[in-house]
């Protein structure tokens, strides 16, 4: 591993009103790789990305280390956060359908990523945001950026929240189920282009995604969660290692091509493995 | 056979409030912790008070004039002054109390059951029924309620019972609306369709299954509508529409008052603030009650 | 303009409900004007009119004949904009009307233009600090508006700003010496008096105007506060406002640069209908403030049992608020990129 980007030590989060913690003393490191969160749904894999930036305004962050590069994650002023969000790291959501404003030119959104922290003219901003569209593969981008979002398809659009987010050319980049919102189709064309550009500028990528095939196939590392917990972190190569049950239910609960013709195993939850297992880092 | 349920029904007997009331008290808590709907209900409380006790607490009859005393400043025996035919504007504002309390009264009792049986029926048959009783809704949701009521007035003739009537007349559309809508959430649930299969009457359905669900938020919207109809009935006690002199209506008095108000400030100021802490107490309340039962309001970040 | 029958559908769909709204209203006045204890013959003819002038004016109106056929002919002259004369000052109601329209609606745009100044930045705060103290005194002082008896508070206000402080203008559109200075060209005294150059008149009309328009617009701000917080915190919890953010953008850019341009759709429905609703608070004002205006017309006609009057005004608000939904509709249309 090269020099950690991201360092996050025993962190948990609470909701404000909440009787349990939302996520509980997460570790992990992160350094210019891929890193797969993967759990089920309310496992808070998503709540870790947004503390990360510092998203959540009614949750309480807490952690023995949360370090960013030269910034504590954890002390950082809001102004500063501001002047990281966006620029040095960013976070592609889950829908393009949500996840851009409908009132606005999908181009002026983009351009707008480099206007918030660089001095320059509107018509530098443009440019650039146009060569980040033809970066993310769009034929047209000239006629991309002055159309609307509900103008565009879903594919299209999460290659332009792609292209927003990687616009000042961030060193982190958290993608939330940055596929699971857009046709079969397309995922796979989507992800290439992301996966393509997170390795060609090395940028460490954090996947949060409750799809373990997708997570094994673009990711060099996983970490498994579960009901708030890291049970597990894996090499993505060793996954069919996996040692903690949870992992190897998940496992047995993926279909395989070729795979036995039985009924697919029910995947098993059980309390005791709130509690990180012995052994595993 | 009919001895069972009556039975378990009695069986909770525990030392608890009835079962129907501990929503209700679950409401008020949540009402009394925040000091703003706190305010409301004080105010209400004050109000009911006030129209019970106010014979009571009246230190001088409402209509007693005394004509050596007119126009008095506030004093020790008159603490909020007397009006232009001497009597006593503490003891008229108590009284006014009950008159506003009939108001909110006898317009609640009419315009609840009118805006259900409207909207339940509209939203349970739809198809055409739906479209002429909504149609209907709407041509009287296109007056601002004053107005209208105003115009109800002039057809009827002034008096308490008629701006009373007026408003009722202008205060059920936007009650029809919601329990229609309400009605429409319910209408394809199971419960609806097993009572419907079990061969029981539309009226029926509507009475029994449909129109306590809508209970609820009826009520809420009734309360917040009660700020708009103190202030109709007074505006038209202003205008000299509702109810007539001398009733000691708060309306009314600021309209009389309005005479001697440049020396006499006092004449229009203490009705005018009753006015005001009624339906600003209503106002709260009604808001308190919204983030009380909108779950959605409350889970918002 | 590609997808013509596309948005031309609910456009006729809704020019359809405008007309049975429109019927309604008229079945409405109708109905009202019949029930009025008022003698229409009588108030024509006055009360010593012998039998045969009273017989005679009763078979001019038509009313011997069966009251479908009666409504019939009220459908027939109001089609024609004849809505008959006016009882109290004898001249076309129409003729009337829009003779003191002009005031209210001097009155009313200043208010509406106060009350949204006020109500949409306050609703945004209140939004955004939700929960905090400043969303509590936000919703109280607007709550405050909402209930205050706008003709109580419009004493006060005289009592307090003109009599005590001397601070405004009192009663009436201008001062008292400056009556008929202007020649009356649109109505509108703040333009007459611009045209005409009068500016110590203009200055004079600010002067009374401001009172009155600042009072309702307090009173319609708490609306329209009311309604902006909500529309606004529906729009924070939205996942663009979480991109904008994530942009590093501003608090204050993500909220007025991103969330609020999705509201204003709304907002601009909502400040139509408060505008509408201003008539309601008019008709009180202009009775304290002795502004010769539509809601005195109103309120003087129905003291008088003026029956033709009365239907015209009431009338006349039905229509009014009418067009002001078709109006926000159509705006809808206009400013939200998806609809086109």
């Amino acid at each position: 591993m090269t020099t950690p980007i991201l360092e996050v030590e025993d962190l948990t989060i609470r909701y404000r009103g909440a009787p349990q913690p939302a996520v509980q003393g997460a570790s992990f490191t992160l350094g210019r790789e891929r890193l797969g969160i993967v759990g089920e749904s309310g496992s808070g894999k998503s709540t870790v990305g947004r503390a990360l930036m510092r998203l959540l305004p009614t949750a309480e962050i807490g952690a023995a280390r949360m370090q960013f590069g030269r910034t504590d994650l954890l002390t950082a002023s809001e102004r500063q956060m501001r002047a990281l969000r966006g620029n040095r790291m960013s976070m592609i959501l889950q829908d393009p359908k949500f996840s851009l404003n409908p009132i606005r030119r999908c181009g002026e959104q983009i351009a707008e990523a480099c206007l918030a922290h660089e001095r320059m003219s509107k018509r530098a901003a443009k440019d650039r945001a146009l060569a980040m569209l033809e970066a993310v593969q769009i034929r047209d981008p000239q006629l991309v950026y002055d159309r609307y979002p509900h103008q565009v398809s879903g594919g299209m659009g999460q290659r332009i929240m792609i292209a927003m987010m990687l616009l000042a050319g961030p060193e982190l980049v958290i993608a939330d189920e940055p596929t699971s919102a857009l046709d079969v189709t397309v995922r796979l064309e989507v992800l290439k282009i992301l996966d393509g550009l997170v390795r060609e500028k090395g940028i460490g990528l954090i996947m949060i995604s409750h799809d373990l095939n997708l997570v094994r196939n673009f990711c060099d590392r996983v970490l498994i969660m579960y009901a708030g917990r890291v049970v597990e972190t894996l090499d993505a190569a060793e996954l069919d290692n996996a040692r903690h049950p949870y992992t190897r239910g998940l496992l047995a609960a993926q279909p395989r091509i070729g795979g036995s013709r039985d009924p697919l195993p029910v995947l098993e939850r059980r309390p005791e493995w709130t509690r990180p297992m012995e052994g595993t880092a | 056979m009919t001895m069972i349920p009556t039975e378990t029904g009695h069986a909770p007997a525990r030392p608890r409030l009835p079962r129907a009331l501990v929503p209700l008290a679950n409401i008020l808590g949540f009402l009394w912790r925040s000091p703003t709907s706190a305010f409301g209900l004080i105010v209400l409380g004050l109000l009911i008070a006030m129209a019970l006790l106010g014979p009571v607490l009246a230190p001088y009859d409402p209509y007693a004039q005394d004509l050596q005393a007119t126009l008095q400043a506030p004093s020790a025996a008159h603490w909020f002054g007397t009006d232009e035919l001497g009597r006593d504007i503490l003891s008229r504002l108590l009284f006014g109390a009950a008159i506003t309390l009939r108001i909110i009264f006898l317009v609640t009792i009419v315009v609840g059951p009118i805006g259900m049986a409207v909207g339940t029926v509209a939203g349970y048959f739809g198809g055409r029924v739906d479209t002429v009783l909504m149609r209907v809704t709407d041509i009287f949701l296109s007056f601002p309620s004053l107005i209208l009521s105003l115009a109800f007035v002039a057809a009827l003739g002034p008096s308490l019972n008629n701006a009373i009537i007026a408003i009722s007349l202008t205060a059920w559309p936007p009650i029809a609306r919601l329990a229609r809508a309400e009605t429409l959430t319910f209408r394809k649930a199971d419960y609806i369709s097993a009572a419907r299969l079990q061969g029981a009457s539309p009226a029926r359905i509507i009475w029994k299954s449909i129109v306590p669900m809508c209970l609820p938020s009826v009520v809420i919207r009734l309360t917040l509508n009660m700020a708009t109809v103190i202030l109709t009935a007074a505006g038209l006690g202003f205008l000299g529409l509702g109810a007539q002199p001398p009733m000691p209506e708060w309306g009314a008095m600021i309209a009389t008052g309005r005479r001697y108000m440049i020396d006499s400030w006092w004449l229009v100021t203490f009705p005018g603030i009753a006015i005001l802490l009624v339906s600003l107490a209503f106002n709260l309340l009604g808001d308190g009650l919204r983030d009380a039962l909108d779950p959605k309001q409350m889970n918002r970040r | 303009m590609l997808r013509n029958p596309g948005w031309l559908s609910p456009l006729l769909r809704q020019a359809g409900t405008i007309l049975v709204t429109l019927l309604g209203l008229l079945v409405l006045t109708f109905v009202i004007g019949r029930l009025m204890p008022v003698d229409p013959v009588r108030a024509i003819v006055g009360e010593e009119a012998t039998r045969e002038v009273y017989e005679h004016v009763y078979q001019q109106l038509g009313l011997d004949r069966p009251l479908w056929q009666q409504f019939l002919m009220y459908l027939r002259d109001v089609a024609s904009l004849d809505f008959g004369t006016s009882l109290r000052t004898g001249q076309p109601v129409l003729q009337d009307i829009l003779h003191v329209l002009p005031a209210t609606i001097e009155l009313a745009t200043f208010a509406i233009v106060i009350g949204a100044g006020l109500g949409i930045p306050l609703g945004v705060i209140a939004a955004v600090k939700k929960d905090r103290w400043q969303d509590h005194a936000i919703r109280v002082f607007s709550l405050t508006g909402h209930s205050m008896p706008i003709f109580w508070t419009g004493m006060i206000g005289l009592l307090v700003f003109y009599a005590a402080l001397g601070w405004v203008g009192g009663a009436g559109r201008m001062d008292q010496f400056y009556i008929g200075l202007v020649p009356d060209v649109t109505g509108f005294l703040l333009i007459d008096s611009a045209l005409a150059g009068e500016w110590d008149v203009f200055r004079s009309a600010v002067n009374h105007l401001i009172l009155p328009a600042s009072l309702l617009g307090y009173s319609s701000s708490a609306y329209i506060c009311r309604m902006t917080r909500s529309f606004m915190l529906d729009q924070i919890g939205q996942e663009y406002v979480t991109t904008a953010r994530v942009k590093g953008l501003s608090e204050r850019r993500t909220i007025w640069g991103h969330a609020f341009g999705n509201i204003r759709v709304q907002l601009v429905t909502i400040v139509a209908l408060a505008y509408g609703a201003l008539l309601e608070g008019a008709v009180l004002i202009e009775t304290v403030f002795a502004w010769p205006g539509f809601g005195q017309y109103l309120t003087s006609v129905l003291r008088m049992g003026d029956m033709n009057a009365l239907m015209t005004c009431v009338l006349l608000v039905g229509v009014i608020f009418i067009a002001l939904n078709l109006i926000s509709d159509l705006l809808y249309r206009v400013f939200d990129p998806r609809t086109r």
